[in-house]
């Protein structure tokens, strides 16, 4: 007993210890002014790795996504003689919901682990020392561009699954059921506010992104430089990023929607 | 900065520094002569590359000063160990390329990151420097074509690229084969005499070290065991430093790691 209590003790000090690193990375990543002018295509260059590689998996998932529950939510709606309120359902259930968290699951699973593995392989390789003894720092070098592009990427590739999932429920119900066309949109266009749907999902998706693209650059940044080591820290990214983003939604979706 | 020539360009003054609770160095002192190749020799794991990280900067130590240039690099704000550091540069022993880079923007990256030089002089210093080190032709290849000895030759060449005052060599013979391993004894001497460097080789291969190196300090035990020209090290009395440089199994460095008895242990097994 006492030693499950030690244990939860350590682990605890050992998460916040975490926390402060992470938090000190970040600052001396983004502190002081930055350069994008001297650095641009390293940002574009990250923005193409870490957002258009993510493209693919972002459209595929979105449009089955928007299928299904174009299918599921037609067949409760069938029952009550409400099949003209699938557009809303479809809409409002990516735009508040999936479209943030799943787009931020993936980007985790794709492009957040492939961040830990890169960061720590360079640092397993002697790459961010030597960087550091030519004395260019590496949280800037490094570290500050895979951050903005992750940080800029994902609310994107968000608002993308968004449009690719409400056209996945348009082919499903409209195409394929036979709802009307016009009642799939113009209901969608009474039901969905701009500033309590649209904007809300779109900071949700900014505050994932801010979440996940930390927790790949610091587990990467922090990864005991063996293989076996890297490998943890990139089960470990998708796995607390995905927890974290989880529990964050739950705390948004109560601030926002919540009252 | 007015410093003069005939003080040591390196120096560390009483330098201990701990690693958790274990004491890798007990208040050690070594001076690195400009223009010199000092080796600092010892058995693995006794920390040498540590060293090379406290005088880099990139290891704070405990107690004691490391003089660079009579500035000592534990106290400088972070912007004066980044002005220091574009003096001084590291061999790693993997070589430490950019593995997203070609060769030759692997060397360009000090100077494009350092200067605003137009390119077509960074080609020619890229091209001057790969040429010290035999690389030329081998510009274009990515790190992953080279083999393990062309991987240490090119960032020798990008360790070389801003002419540094001092550059540190980790290891640089380790996993080498006789011929890349000659390369490289002979490019260490040569670069330099001809850029007028000074030279820190971390090292345990004895022969190799003894031929090339002005001053040869042997490290183990946390300390400074013997120090001397390669001629005064060999006529050294201390059995420590004879065993390493004569590479006997036993000796006041035992075979053994620290254990309990033999016989004991055996017993307890078959109890």
């Amino acid at each position: 007993m006492l030693k499950q209590i030690q244990q939860l003790g350590a682990n605890t000090l050992g998460t916040l210890q975490g926390l402060g690193r992470a938090t000190l990375m970040l600052f001396g990543a983004l502190w002081g002014r930055p350069r994008p002018l001297k650095n641009w295509h390293l940002y574009m260059k990250q923005i193409y790795v870490v957002g258009v590689l993510s493209l693919l998996i972002i459209l595929v998932s979105g449009l089955f996504i928007g299928m299904v529950l174009a299918l599921q939510g037609y067949t409760v709606l069938a029952k009550f003689g409400a099949e003209q309120m699938l557009g809303p359902l479809v809409a409002l259930s990516l735009l508040r919901e999936l479209g943030p968290v799943v787009t931020a699951l993936l980007f985790a699973g794709r492009a957040g682990s492939a961040l830990t593995a890169e960061i720590g392989l360079m640092k397993a390789t002697e790459q961010l020392s030597s960087m550091e003894m030519m004395a260019v720092d590496p949280l800037r070098r490094v570290i500050a561009p895979r951050f903005w592009a992750g940080v800029i990427s994902m609310p994107l590739l968000a608002l993308i699954f968004n449009a690719v999932g409400i056209l996945g429920g348009h082919l499903v119900g409209v195409d394929w059921l036979g709802v009307d066309a016009g009642g799939y949109w113009s209901a969608m266009q009474a039901n969905v506010d701009f500033q309590q749907d649209v904007v809300n999902g779109v900071i949700k998706s900014i505050v994932f992104a801010f979440i996940v693209t930390v927790i790949a650059l610091h587990k990467g940044f922090d990864a005991v430089p063996t293989s076996e080591g890297i490998s943890q820290a990139t089960t470990q990214t998708v796995v607390t990023a995905s927890l974290a983003v989880l529990g964050f939604d739950f705390v948004l979706t109560a601030v926002m929607f919540g009252g | 900065m007015e410093f003069g020539l005939d003080k040591p360009l390196v120096d560390i003054q009483n330098l201990t520094f701990r690693r958790g609770d274990r004491v890798i160095y007990d208040d050690m002192s070594m001076q690195f002569q400009r223009g010199k190749v000092t080796a600092i020799m010892g058995p693995s794991g006794i920390g040498k590359t540590t060293l090379l990280r406290l005088i880099g900067g990139q290891l704070k130590p405990d107690s004691g000063k490391i003089l660079f240039e009579g500035a000592d690099i534990p106290k400088l704000s972070r912007q004066d160990l980044y002005q220091a550091r574009k003096k001084m540069s590291m061999l790693f022993q993997s070589g430490a390329l950019f593995t997203e880079m070609s060769v030759f923007d692997n060397v360009a990256f000090p100077i494009r990151e350092h200067t605003r030089l137009p390119e077509a002089i960074i080609r020619t210093m890229v091209l001057m420097k790969l040429e010290a080190v035999g690389l030329r032709g081998a510009r274009d290849l990515m790190p992953g074509e080279l083999s393990g000895g062309m991987a240490r030759r090119a960032a020798l060449a990008r360790a070389i690229a801003l002419d540094p005052q001092l550059i540190m060599y980790d290891e640089p013979f380790a996993g080498q084969d006789p011929i890349s391993m000659g390369v490289i004894v002979r490019l260490i001497r040569s670069l330099n005499d001809a850029l007028g460097l000074t030279s820190i080789v971390v090292s345990h291969d004895v022969a190799e070290v003894m031929s090339i190196a002005d001053y040869v300090y042997v490290v183990a035990e946390r300390r400074v065991i013997g120090h001397g020209t390669p001629e005064q090290l060999r006529r050294h009395e201390s059995p420590l430093v004879q065993q390493f440089l004569q590479g006997q199994a036993d000796g006041p460095v035992p075979f053994h790691f620290k254990a309990a008895d033999y016989a004991t242990e055996l017993m307890e097994l078959s109890r």
